[in-house]
């Protein structure tokens, strides 16, 4: 597989801010690829470095084999799906869609036709003539797609693409980009805060915190292994058990993470003390103090639940518990 | 709570609002009157016959003439560096922002005669004579903030992320400016261009130290208010002064109506 | 993509490896202009203040003195000085008064329609030419004019003669007299009061005079102690145009007032055919003075948020 963006040993300060720390990650050709962690980790300005509007401090990007480390954007085989769209207000739909088609001089008919194949695409045909102020969120979001796609970009980035649209809305256009991307095969790397948006749509995750990269895996070891606490608690929840309670139950000194739905309640095992219960629907989650520390448990719907204040006896299978990196980088 | 004014208030706003305009209406009444020698009111008769000899007065078409052309220049120049400057000041964050944009304001927000004279001392000091020229140096330099005002605010309202969407989609910076930028500040720029007109087509108190022995048309109106020649010609050069640039006013108000700030309230 | 050749693409790429490039050619022309055009004259004017006439040849000497500042302190100097602050004081408060009911309209209960009459209402006296402005108070004060006209048709005309007989503020006419210089000030300073007052008053959120009404108080206790407090910084943010312009005007005062003279005229005067530069200049500077220090207060009391 050929790699389509490459960072090596990419930094990006902002004065003391160390925006982006030493970030070394490749990406495949061909992935659906997500940058996952909070706002203020990195991931959107290593999202800018791929599309040339911010310059390594340090290292160098890759793009597709070449070095484009000091190439301005409109050089590079590379689109975007701006946050808040950036359509151009003054340009009505398909004049958007053909922007980039019109600067590289295609005659007008021609580019035309491409728009509105692109439209069709992102299923908003016969949307040409409207003006960008006159469509909704979820449709404007579209516009910008097909504007990014219809020059058939190598790499097509996006940034924080569903974040303003509403949760069916968000959902729908999940699975449509998911689709989208078989369709075309190009590679989409596309950055986000939601973690379960990152699982359900991506072939692999980034995950960054404070600069760096945590973890690069498929979403199933990301939630499964994860190497981090950090990385733990932020896919999906989970308890981080500290390392002295690591050393009694299973003889290294390390810390491990444990999801919630792992535990059971068993006649032996961990003993602890039910503090509350939250009722979820689908599932209860039981707050339980062992040993100074608190864990989490989650009971599903028609499993017996104690008293608070009862003694509980925790129990897990081995392959449940998984150890975490010292560090939280 | 009040949702309807109470009658008090409504009168005297009313009051106010007419006292502004009673005064220039007036002129226009005075523009017609057949007494040439004094103010006199009621005016004893109304003729037409002013326009006739005003338009025959070939020192006020000189003056009209001067006036237009250092308006036209002095824009020219106010809408490039205005414009570049509120480019660079909407924009980016740099060390001096501040004192740049108190660089801009500082020739409107200082009395007038203070401008004046110090242009005119500066002239005499580096031995400039007074031309066409130094008209146009002073008037284009209180001119550049009103420019920069519209267009400040309007780069303001554009989001961005415009000029990397178009960089992102294959332009460079010159295309992003002509296929972009432009189109997006066209309005405010044409705003501002038309309040500075105005101002410099009216501005008398900075021009008398600048313009040596040449009249603008309001240095002919000050000249015929202090040693009046024909009374109804002032008022008729006045009531047409104040018909032009009632237009560029309104035009400029309706170029920019709808946005957070509309033109003109940077004076 | 963009094509390598042309020349505008390797500017493109030059401003996009250094922005800065680009900053700087933004910045460049205009603060050039405007530092050498305009801070540069300034600097000469300021410099000036610091040389003295000889009295006896007429011509300037370039030696740095702080005499002709001292000529400041002459009682016909000063004199004008005083008078000029005093009227700039009194204008600024009557505009103030003045202004207030008509912000307040405008802000609070014009809607619709209404809104852009009051608006367009201002802005255009406030862009109207400044000389045709002061003319037609010259033909409303003249002795044979409206005003005057006014006054008899009324039968008050002795009203208006006793009050020109008080010396100070009276004279022959008003056109000649203090007040006829008073009132055009105030007319042509009122729409720069107008619109900051205007735009401190939109700002008051209705929910804050409900709640004094809810909490007790009468109409006239919320304007007291709610509204003129919040519309102070537009208030003062008027003010300092109207007392700026005030100090420096010396065409209002020449065309309609007494032979009394203000600091622009002294200004006018003293670099015109007496060609004492170095005086004309130390009164420019004293308006400059006045303003800065007026400016910092201001600016405390929030003045330049209501701009």
């Amino acid at each position: 597989m050929a790699s389509a963006v490459k960072f090596e040993a990419t930094s990006r300060f902002f004065g003391d801010t160390r925006a982006v720390d030493d970030v070394t990650l490749e990406i495949e050709e061909g992935e659906f690829f997500a940058m996952l962690g909070p706002s203020g980790s990195g991931k959107t300005t290593c999202l800018r470095l791929i599309a040339g509007f911010e310059r390594p401090s340090k290292g160098r990007v890759h793009i597709f084999g070449q070095d484009a480390t000091n190439t301005p954007p409109y050089r590079r085989p590379v689109n975007t799906v701006f946050q808040d769209y950036a359509l151009f207000p003054h340009l009505n739909v398909q004049d958007n869609v053909a922007y980039g088609l019109m600067i590289a001089r295609v005659p007008k008919a021609e580019r035309h036709h491409a728009a509105d194949e692109a439209l069709d695409l992102v299923a908003l045909g016969g949307f040409s003539k409207r003006k960008p102020s006159e469509l909704s969120g979820g449709q404007r979001q579209r516009v910008a797609l097909a504007r990014a796609l219809v020059n058939k970009p190598k790499v097509l980035l996006l940034d924080e693409p569903l974040g303003a649209l509403d949760l069916k809305l968000r959902e729908q256009m999940q699975g449509e980009l998911k689709s989208l991307q078989r369709q075309l095969g190009i590679t989409f790397v596309f950055v986000t805060h939601d973690q379960g948006e990152a699982l359900s749509m991506a072939d692999r995750v980034a995950v960054f915190n404070n600069g760096k990269v945590q973890q690069v895996d498929s979403p199933l070891v990301l939630y499964d292994s994860p190497k981090t606490p950090f990385v733990a608690d932020f896919v999906g929840s989970s308890n981080v058990l500290p390392v002295e309670m690591v050393q009694r139950l299973i003889g290294v000194a390390k810390l491990a993470s444990l999801r919630p739905e792992n535990i059971r309640l068993a006649e032996d095992g961990l003993v602890g003390t039910v503090e509350s219960q939250a009722f979820l629907g689908a599932a209860t989650r039981l707050e339980v103090a062992v040993d100074g520390a608190r864990i989490s448990v989650l009971l599903p719907k028609g499993a017996e639940l104690p008293n608070d204040g009862s003694e509980v006896h925790l129990a897990w299978d081995a392959d449940a518990l998984n150890l975490l990196e010292a560090t939280n980088g | 709570m009040h949702y309807k004014a109470s009658l008090g208030l409504k009168i005297a706003a009313a009051a106010g609002l007419l006292f502004l305009h009673l005064p220039i209406m007036l002129i226009f009444v005075y523009a017609f009157t057949t007494e040439d020698k004094s103010y006199q009111w009621p005016p004893p008769g109304l003729t037409l016959k002013w326009f006739a000899v005003t338009w025959n007065r070939p020192d006020v078409w000189t003056a009209l003439g001067l006036s237009l052309r250092v308006a036209a220049i002095s824009t020219a120049v106010a809408m490039v560096l205005g414009t570049l400057c509120a480019a660079a000041v909407a924009r980016s964050r740099f060390f001096g922002r501040e004192t740049v944009s108190l660089l801009v304001i500082l020739p409107i927000a200082l009395p007038g005669i203070i401008t004046g004279i110090s242009l005119r001392s500066a002239f005499n000091l580096v031995d400039i004579p007074f031309s066409f020229w130094t008209i146009v140096l002073g008037h284009a330099t209180f001119c550049i903030v009103v420019v920069y005002n519209n267009a400040v605010a309007r780069f303001r309202r554009t989001s961005g992320s415009l000029v990397e969407a178009s960089l992102d989609l294959g332009a460079t910076y010159f295309q992003t400016l002509r296929f972009v930028i432009l189109p997006n500040i066209a309005t405010a720029l044409l705003a501002g261009g038309m309040l500075a007109f105005a101002l410099s087509f009216d501005e008398v108190i900075v021009t008398t130290f600048t313009a040596g022995q040449q009249q603008t048309l309001p240095i002919w109106m000050l000249e015929e208010l202090v040693r009046p020649r024909q009374r109804p010609v002032t008022n008729v050069v006045a009531m047409v002064v104040v018909l032009v640039t009632f237009l560029p006013i309104v035009g400029a108000y309706y170029l920019t109506r709808g946005t957070e700030t509309v033109a003109g309230q940077g004076k | 993509m963009a094509s390598t050749a042309t020349f505008g693409g390797r500017v493109s790429d030059a401003f996009w490896r250094k922005p800065r490039l680009l900053l700087a050619l933004l910045l460049v022309p205009p603060v050039l202009w405007l530092g050498i055009v305009y801070l540069g004259s300034l600097f000469a004017l300021l410099a000036q203040s610091f040389f003295s006439i000889d009295e006896f040849s007429g011509l300037i000497n370039y030696d740095f003195t702080l005499k002709t500042y001292g000529e400041l302190f002459r009682p016909s100097n000063f004199d004008i000085l005083l008078r000029t602050v005093a009227m700039a004081g009194a204008v600024t408060l009557a505009a103030a008064i003045v202004a207030f009911p008509i912000a307040y309209y405008a802000a609070r209960y014009a809607n619709g329609r209404w809104k852009v009459i009051f608006y367009l209402g201002v802005m255009l006296p406030l862009w109207s030419s400044y000389l045709v402005k002061v003319y037609s108070w010259k033909l409303i004060l003249a002795k044979e004019g409206i005003l005057n006209w006014l006054f008899e048709t009324l039968h008050l005309s002795w009203v208006l003669q006793a009050y020109l007989s008080v010396p100070g503020i009276g004279g022959y006419s008003l056109s000649v007299s203090w007040t006829g210089t008073f009132l055009v000030f105030l007319y042509v300073w009122l729409p720069f009061m107008i619109l900051p007052v205007q735009a401190a008053l939109e700002r008051v959120p209705s929910s804050m005079l409900e709640a004094s009404g809810d909490l007790g108080a009468q109409p006239g206790q919320t304007l007291r102690y709610v509204i003129l407090p919040l519309a102070l910084p537009g208030i003062i943010a008027g003010s300092i145009f109207t007392f700026s312009l005030t100090l420096g005007d010396y065409i209002i005062p020449q065309i309609v007032g007494t032979s009394a003279r203000m600091i622009g005229q002294a200004v006018y005067q003293f670099q015109g055919t007496a060609g004492n530069i170095p005086l004309a200049a130390a009164f420019a500077v004293v308006p400059i003075l006045v303003m800065g220090i007026y400016l910092t207060i201001a600016r405390r009391m929030g003045a330049f948020d209501a701009l």
